[in-house]
């Protein structure tokens, strides 16, 4: 049938939807607030749940959500400790489908190690938005 | 695991798999059904048909207000309270989308993040997809879906709201209105808006200055509002008496005056009463005055259920839910191959002013039922 506006069709199309977190004691939060903003006007739809997290809340958020991809903002050196946990969590609650990326200071030295916790992607900073969105939209799986 | 709505798998039987987990206390299968809901998915529709006779045992209570008068502040504050007493919550918490890109940023679990390892708390942001009332189109199935899995009570929290997004009074067994002190006047609180849908009026924030102050002025206003609706009411029910006498006498002799013959007022009890709600004052991140609001919402879900006949608010419910899907399906069935092409010809007719709206509802309802 017709569709005069535009932006049905974007919505029929079931935004994928991302939760941007900040795990651990670091205040730094301008730049997960600037991504979740900025994916949100890349049609994403963004679940943000602020500073201080512990790995515990960032997977019950993940999983009462239902989210695609799990965005883990840490500038405090600590993502060695913080980012595995996570991603172990996420595991044991049966959602190893969800798309796990990183953003912050990562050393070149841990991303291998990062990657083997599963971590998808990594982005240190100058990473363009437009950027991660293309990451996203090309890596994660929508689920119905 | 397949997901749904892929080709192959049969709705029927995920909805049926879903629906046993999430029931039997499985989150994971609860997360993946709200996003069916939300997707209005087949899965979705074969899953509520079997969890809405389940549903109707959790208070809904929805949460409104202007952004930023501390909505979630508020829930969050409300749960605390209420796993103090073992009862379990669930939380749909609606945010706007873009109507530019359809994006959404949704920050409600920001302030209610303190649950996490609690099973009885289950949070659940909603993107309003372009819905306009204040909730997305799928929030009140999302929150059968928790009231089915059996959470005591289930808040339904709206995007910040203006002066008349009142759908979740339709969605809600009991409507809370927040305001934030000194946000306008007592002719704000006259023109009522969010207020005439409110069952209880909460003026959150209440350690700034002017709380206590907006508090009074609402219930002056609430009070003066209620007393003239019944006084109205009052004299129409008395004017109809006498007119009613004078009818009958009149019409055993002769035909009444055509003068008199105009569309009589509703009957006196068949008009809306105004609500009276009662005005409280919080400070949500003290928890100040939250023991008071539980108690009465309580109160209110009593009152609501004393009366054993289905209340207003759940056949309004019940109204907005059947149309909603009476309206889906009715395009559907105007969109299916054989129609398509004469309902988009309609359509064109109306955008070029060739047809009026009206005779072209006409048609489309002949051609359904031609």
């Amino acid at each position: 049938m017709i569709r005069a506006r535009p932006y049905n069709r974007r919505m029929t199309d079931r935004p994928l939807k991302v939760l941007i977190a900040k795990p651990g004691l670091d205040g730094h939060d301008r730049g997960a607030k600037v991504l979740a903003r900025g994916l949100r006007d890349e049609g994403f739809e963004v679940v943000y749940t602020g500073l201080r997290q512990t790995p515990e809340m960032v997977a019950t958020a993940a999983l009462q959500e239902d989210v695609d991809v799990v965005g883990l903002s840490i500038l405090s050196g600590a993502h060695m400790t913080l980012v595995p946990r996570v991603t172990r969590l996420l595991r044991e609650a049966g959602l190893d489908d969800v798309l796990v990326v990183v953003g912050g200071i990562i050393p070149d030295d841990d991303a291998d190690e990062l990657r083997a916790a599963g971590v998808a992607g990594i982005f240190g900073p100058g990473t363009t938005i437009a950027e991660v969105a293309e990451f996203l939209r090309t890596s994660a799986r929508p689920r119905a | 695991m397949a997901a749904p709505g892929v080709p192959g798998v049969d709705p029927a039987a995920r909805a049926r798999e879903l629906t046993e987990a999430a029931v039997g206390g499985d989150r994971r299968s609860l997360a993946r059904l709200l996003t069916a809901v939300e997707n209005r998915t087949a899965v979705a529709e074969a899953a509520l048909r079997t969890l809405y006779p389940m549903a109707g045992r959790a208070h809904l209570v929805g949460i409104t207000g202007p952004p930023g008068a501390g909505k979630s502040t508020l829930v969050a504050a409300l749960i605390a309270e209420l796993r103090a007493r073992g009862r379990s919550v669930g939380v749909v918490a609606v945010d706007p989308s873009s109507p530019i890109t359809g994006g959404a940023l949704l920050g409600d679990r920001v302030r209610m993040q303190a649950y996490a390892s609690d099973r009885d708390v289950f949070i659940r942001s909603m993107a309003a997809r372009g819905h306009a009332g204040g909730l997305a189109s799928t929030s009140a199935a999302a929150a059968a879906v928790l009231d089915a899995c059996g959470f005591d009570l289930v808040f339904l929290e709206t995007v910040g709201t203006g002066q008349s997004e009142v759908e979740v009074a339709a969605a809600a067994d009991t409507t809370v209105v927040l305001e934030a002190p000194e946000m306008g006047d007592e002719v704000q609180a006259i023109k009522a808006g969010l207020l005439e849908v409110a069952d209880i009026v909460v003026v959150n924030k209440g350690d700034r200055p002017g709380a206590q102050r907006t508090a009074s002025q609402l219930r002056a206003m609430l009070v003066a509002v209620a007393r003239v609706g019944r006084a109205e009411r009052g004299h129409h029910g008395a004017a109809r008496a006498a007119e009613r006498g004078h009818h009958g006498a009149a019409l055993a002799a002769d035909p009444p005056p055509a003068a008199e013959v105009t569309v009589p007022p509703p009957p006196a009890n068949d008009r809306p009463r105004p609500k009276q709600p009662e005005v409280l004052v919080t400070t949500a991140t003290t928890g100040e005055g939250i023991g008071e609001l539980l108690a009465s919402l309580d109160r209110h879900r009593a009152t609501g259920q004393a009366g054993g006949a289905t209340s207003t608010a759940r056949l309004a419910r019940a109204e907005a839910q059947v149309w909603a899907i009476l309206a889906d399906r009715t395009r559907a069935e105007l969109d299916t191959a054989d129609r398509r092409a004469r309902t988009e010809a309609i359509l064109r007719a109306v955008a070029d002013h060739e047809l009026d709206p009206f005779t072209a509802v006409d048609r489309l309802l002949a051609s359904l039922r031609g």
